[in-house]
């Protein structure tokens, strides 16, 4: 019976957990439609989450695009299909690879950042400091977070597309001969808007899963050092296989 | 004022605070010493609600803040200052932000009244012309007055104290608790002071409150406290390490 009984314990344990994160998400939603707004904490975390990330999802989006173009080229080239690197490069960066590798990029560069600096305000009762003040500390350190989330991470994916598609033409195109109205052309032929919105409604939500496991991890860190260590790699693993998980079910429901 | 009623509180099954009762008055000033670890800093915690007892209630003038949520809380939090162990400074915000931060948003005080309100804040303590320093360019005195100017701000009627002078040295430490016992006379606020800087705690404080084992082991005047009989408050207060209380 004790087998029986410890699979109790975790599953009850898990589902306290899972109710604690949705009751979250729910209150900082609640927070982030009814006033007072904190428009300038709002910007102070676009500059961090979206504008201070741009490099890391600009090199990243150049080297994918560029392996892209040259794997492409050359599986592509065994079925006589070269023309249609364009359309390849620019569906895989925008349905799959824009989204999934800018959330992966930002939650390892701003979500262990966002997860780390809340932890550190908890165990250094500065949290506590601002509910005493008769403030909730949701509206000035979590809904902040969670609307750059949600604003930053659609434009860092488009940067990443953008600069992918242009890494691939550059060895596709430049370096192994694929036309530029070749690759364009075919591009522009066969990428639907609904691709695109594909691509943006993805990076959305992995905008607001990344700083909701982010916050929520730093919000209940542990106490001292270790306590904000577990909780920025947790969150950072955590946020990952969510990011994966869900790009997939998305995937599913979108197709 | 305020009114601690039989409050019992446990962390993973382990008991802290086993039926703590005790009652402050208006402008009074109350020690509380101990032992670390006793729950001295819990009890504070939950007479500003952070913490809920998992028995008893805490009142504030006659409300149980134990019970009060959304505005009601946040009311009763406003006229109440704490001074955290920890300082707890906004580590991103100058001095001078850090004691605006509750005017700012809490009041609808113009950036002028603000000003000329936390510059006298900042004289009171000691602090004018810090007013730019971040806190990590402050020394540990600098950063307790820092938090102390941000707590009193608002003029609060109760201040509560967590180790006020804890990691700051002697000279210092006896300062921070000259500062509290001069603006307390100036102010006539209620206090609740946790310290272990027994000897200038006596001369401040009206009445002491000795937490042992999550009990209130004994309450009473600095002069009960230190002429009595019982042996676990003496060797507390007189600092033996032979006696009923042990350390491991």
């Amino acid at each position: 019976m004790n087998w029986i009984s410890q699979i109790g314990v975790i599953t009850l344990f898990s589902i306290e957990r899972i109710g604690r994160m949705g009751l979250f998400l729910v209150r900082a939603f609640l927070c982030a439609i009814t006033p007072p707004f904190k428009s300038s904490w709002m910007l102070k975390q676009v500059w961090f989450i979206g504008s201070q990330s741009t490099l890391v999802i600009f090199l990243t989006g150049a080297f994918s695009g560029m392996v892209l173009g040259l794997q492409g080229f050359y599986t592509l080239n065994r079925f006589g299909s070269v023309a249609l690197l364009g359309p390849m490069v620019a569906l895989s960066l925008i349905k799959e690879l824009g989204p999934v590798l800018s959330a992966l990029m930002v939650t390892g560069r701003a979500g262990s950042a966002i997860t780390a600096e809340i932890g550190i305000m908890r165990t250094t009762e500065q949290i506590d400091a601002i509910e005493l003040m008769g403030l909730n500390p949701f509206r000035y350190l979590i809904v902040p977070k969670l609307i750059a989330g949600i604003i930053a991470l659609p434009l860092l994916t488009a940067i990443f597309d953008v600069v992918g598609i242009f890494g691939g033409y550059l060895i596709g195109g430049k370096l192994l001969g694929v036309g530029e109205g070749t690759y364009f052309g075919e591009m522009a032929a066969y990428v639907r808007i609904q691709d695109i919105l594909e691509g943006i409604y993805k990076s959305l939500s992995f905008g607001i899963l990344m700083t909701w496991v982010c916050c929520y991890k730093g919000y209940y860190a542990g106490f001292g050092a270790e306590g904000v260590s577990k909780a920025t790699t947790q969150a950072v693993v955590l946020s990952s296989v969510l990011i994966l998980f869900w790009d997939y079910i998305m995937t599913s429901l979108l197709f | 004022m305020i009114q601690v009623e039989r409050i019992y509180k446990s962390f993973n099954g382990i008991p802290v605070l086993k039926g703590i009762t005790f009652q402050v008055q208006k402008s009074e000033i109350l020690a509380l010493i101990g032992g670390s670890g006793q729950g001295k800093s819990v009890i504070l915690k939950h007479i500003v609600g952070l913490m809920k007892p998992d028995e008893g209630h805490v009142f504030i003038e006659g409300k149980d803040i134990c019970h009060l949520k959304g505005n009601a809380l946040e009311e009763i939090r406003g006229r109440i200052g704490f001074l955290f162990q920890s300082n707890a400074l906004f580590t991103s915000f100058t001095v001078y932000e850090n004691v605006a931060f509750p005017l700012r948003e809490k009041t609808h005080l113009s950036e002028e009244e603000i000003r000329q309100r936390v510059m006298d804040q900042l004289e009171q303590v000691g602090l004018s012309g810090a007013e730019n320093k971040y806190p990590a360019e402050l020394s540990g005195g600098m950063m307790k007055r820092t938090a102390f100017a941000r707590a009193l701000v608002q003029n609060p009627e109760i201040m509560l104290f967590d180790e006020p002078t804890t990691g700051l040295d002697p000279i210092i430490a006896r300062t921070i608790l000259d500062l509290i016992h001069s603006l307390h006379a100036r102010l006539g606020f209620t206090a609740i002071i946790v310290s272990h800087e027994l000897s200038r705690i006596f001369q401040i404080a009206h009445r002491v409150a000795m937490i042992h084992q999550g009990t209130l082991r004994m309450i009473g005047t600095p002069e009960e406290i230190l002429t009595s009989g019982d042996p676990v408050v003496r060797q507390f207060v007189s600092g033996a390490s032979e006696g009923p209380i042990t350390f491991y």
